[in-house]
């Protein structure tokens, strides 16, 4: 091995490439995202869980736990309870499939190709992240309209959509977890049983089924503290109105953001450096 | 590590070509495994490069820190003159990848696999469309351009993972164990594409385990075991470096196998090991440094009457190719758990060469 070699003058540059720009990020998000949906066409049954969850939930709840809840003959009632504290819980199982789905896309070698372009790292997990945000809003809609099937009635249109909006907003923010994990873990298999773990009670130690007021203390206070509580609350409050929805609303998007910073960063690190 | 060229190959070394691919002292760990542990080596532009070694050699982490997808711990590499930590953007510009698994989506159809690839190149919509095409067509897949890749053959999916390293029009293209599991008609089909790529000028570093494929794609060999290069240089410096080829001989009669086996053994042409006979074959095997051995060979036989029935020449698997170089064989550095190689030791039998003669 010799000097001259070592000096080779095209490897003491030391600039890299500009940055990407604005557009060209766009592009790429979008190429990307355009490959995800292309996958539904290819694989129909991948809509299953945003099809058929939130009528099988929404059908669950209301007729099983409904009149236990409300008492016999408030199924009505439990509507208007239940399908806000749905709205909460589908990102919350969205976000898993985020993480299980891009855990595959390891598993082939299709990030690497993706890796080793000229493109942001990000870009692969912002258009991941776009295209589940859209599937959530489909879910959403589908939720809706059987909630409006069984008598869901909505007192303030502009709330329903800030409700939306919030619950997109919560449920994308839960997505950075999951890519994290997606990233991280070894197979699907485990995000998918670890993701139960958490999300059971979450989902159950919440307002999203039941009122907390007849839990035992302690679970009260979870339940208290508990995001999906706040969200639950505040998207009840901006549909029908008559509770104060300020304060859930500002813990719910607290949550979303300490979330996002926190996790975003720990997502695209370790997709950047993943071996 | 023996080196067999003895001028190290730079620009103005009398070629004329500049280094595509530079590395000096490269240098990876995972925890306590040394991945690669001081690799040096060249790759002159518009040349063949192969990287040949055993599961574990440090071949694919090579192949990941060229291509950016990992970080060294020490050491230095350039690919057409950037260096892969301080300029991986402008390098992957100019480089294209085909690694061990093909990377294509299975979900999506070919065409659509490398619309994609364009469009994250910055291609318009229309340049991509095009050039999907135009490497559809010259990767004969135009007929399947619109099925999803999950139903393409194994050979197919490698063509289509070949074009998709072709989007960028790369000048370095790497190629890690690109016929890894192939049958091989279908690897005869990946070799003519990847000749047809090296006509066009585009320097290839590939990573193989087959002696046979680093013969019949690379100008030049680096030979790597459990991180160290052990031997570099051309590869007929190569083969006579580890002992020439192995003559398989089949006799017309398969009772005369023994007699062959006695009468080559009493020529003293059979070098130290001397034959070997291969029952379940049917033929016996000699090694031979030299062609005059060769036909000296077939000259005693024919005189002593025995009728030949095949007579086909073998390079030296990368077994003994290991063996000569190292004095250790090859399997012994792939152990389980090792990070080169999640899935162990592969079952594909090691690559030989026929060169059926007519006798």
């Amino acid at each position: 091995m010799s000097a001259a070699v070592i000096e080779s003058p095209a490897a003491s540059g030391t600039d890299d490439a500009p940055r990407i720009g604005l557009r060209a990020h766009l592009r790429h998000i979008s190429a990307l995202a355009r490959r995800n949906v292309l996958w539904i066409r290819q694989d129909p049954e991948s809509m299953f869980d945003v099809v058929l969850m939130p009528i099988v939930f929404t059908l669950l709840f209301v007729f099983v736990f409904g009149g236990a809840i409300a008492g016999q003959g408030n199924q009505d009632e439990y509507v208007n309870y239940v399908v806000p504290g749905l709205m909460a819980m589908m990102g919350m199982n969205i976000a898993m499939g985020v993480g299980t789905g891009f855990n595959q896309d390891f598993q082939t070698g299709v990030m690497d190709r993706f890796r080793s372009l000229p493109i942001s790292r990000a870009s692969v997990l912002i258009a991941k992240i776009a295209v589940e945000i859209g599937r959530l809003l489909l879910a959403t809609a589908i939720l809706l309209s059987v909630g409006f099937l069984l008598g869901l009635s909505v007192s303030n249109v502009p709330g329903l959509l800030a409700a939306i909006g919030l619950a997109l907003v919560f449920g994308s923010s839960i997505m950075w977890i999951f890519l994290t994990m997606g990233v991280v873990m070894k197979n699907a298999q485990a995000i998918q049983g670890m993701g139960f773990l958490v999300l059971m009670p979450l989902q159950f130690g919440s307002s999203i089924f039941s009122p907390p007021s007849t839990m035992p203390g302690w679970l009260r206070t979870f339940t208290d503290y508990n995001p999906l509580s706040s969200l639950a609350d505040a998207a009840r409050g901006l549909m029908n109105g008559g509770q104060p929805v300020a304060h859930d609303i500002m813990i719910t998007l607290v949550w979303s953001v300490v979330i996002t910073v926190a996790m975003a960063p720990v997502a695209i690190h370790k997709y950047r450096t993943k071996t | 590590m023996t080196r067999i060229d003895d001028k190290p190959r730079r620009k103005g070394d009398g070629t004329g070509r500049p280094d595509a691919v530079t590395v000096r002292g490269l240098v990876k760990h995972y925890g306590e495994t040394k991945a690669l542990d001081g690799v040096d080596l060249d790759v002159r532009e518009g040349t063949v490069r192969g990287v040949l070694g055993p599961n574990g050699a440090g071949k694919t982490t090579l192949v990941r820190i060229l291509s950016t997808l990992l970080v060294p711990d020490a050491g230095r590499a350039t690919v057409a003159g950037f260096d892969v930590v301080r300029q991986p953007r402008r390098l992957r510009r100019v480089i294209g990848l085909t690694g061990q698994y093909a990377s294509v989506d299975e979900k999506l159809s070919g065409r659509e696999n490398l619309y994609l690839i364009g469009r994250l190149l910055d291609l318009s919509r229309r340049d991509a469309r095009t050039r999907a095409d135009e490497l559809l067509e010259r990767f004969s897949l135009t007929d399947a351009a619109k099925r999803p890749a999950s139903t393409y053959s194994g050979g197919m999916r490698r063509r289509l993972d070949l074009a998709a390293s072709m989007i960028g029009s790369p000048t370095v293209l790497f190629l890690d164990e690109p016929t890894t599991g192939l049958d091989p008609r279908t690897r005869n089909e990946v070799w003519n594409e990847v000749e047809r790529m090296v006509g066009d000028g585009v320097t290839v570093l590939l990573t193989t385990q087959y002696m046979e494929e680093a013969e019949q794609l690379a100008n030049e060999l680096t030979v790597i075991d459990r991180g160290k290069v052990i031997a570099n240089g051309g590869i007929e410096e190569l083969k006579a470096k580890v002992g020439g080829r192995t003559l398989r001989i089949r006799p017309a009669d398969p009772l005369e196998l023994r007699p062959t086996a006695a009468a080559l053994d009493e020529f003293g042409l059979t070098g130290p090991g001397g034959s070997t006979v291969d029952a379940a074959t049917g033929t016996v095997l000699v090694p031979i440094l030299s062609d005059e051995q060769l036909t000296a060979v077939v000259g005693g036989l024919t005189a002593r009457g025995i009728t030949l029935a095949g007579l086909s020449t073998e390079l030296p698997s990368l077994d003994e190719v290991f063996l000569s170089l190292t004095g250790h064989r090859a399997t012994g550095s792939a152990g389980p758990g090792d990070p080169d190689d999640p899935d162990g030791p592969r079952d594909t039998p090691a690559g030989r060469s026929y060169e059926e003669a007519a006798v």
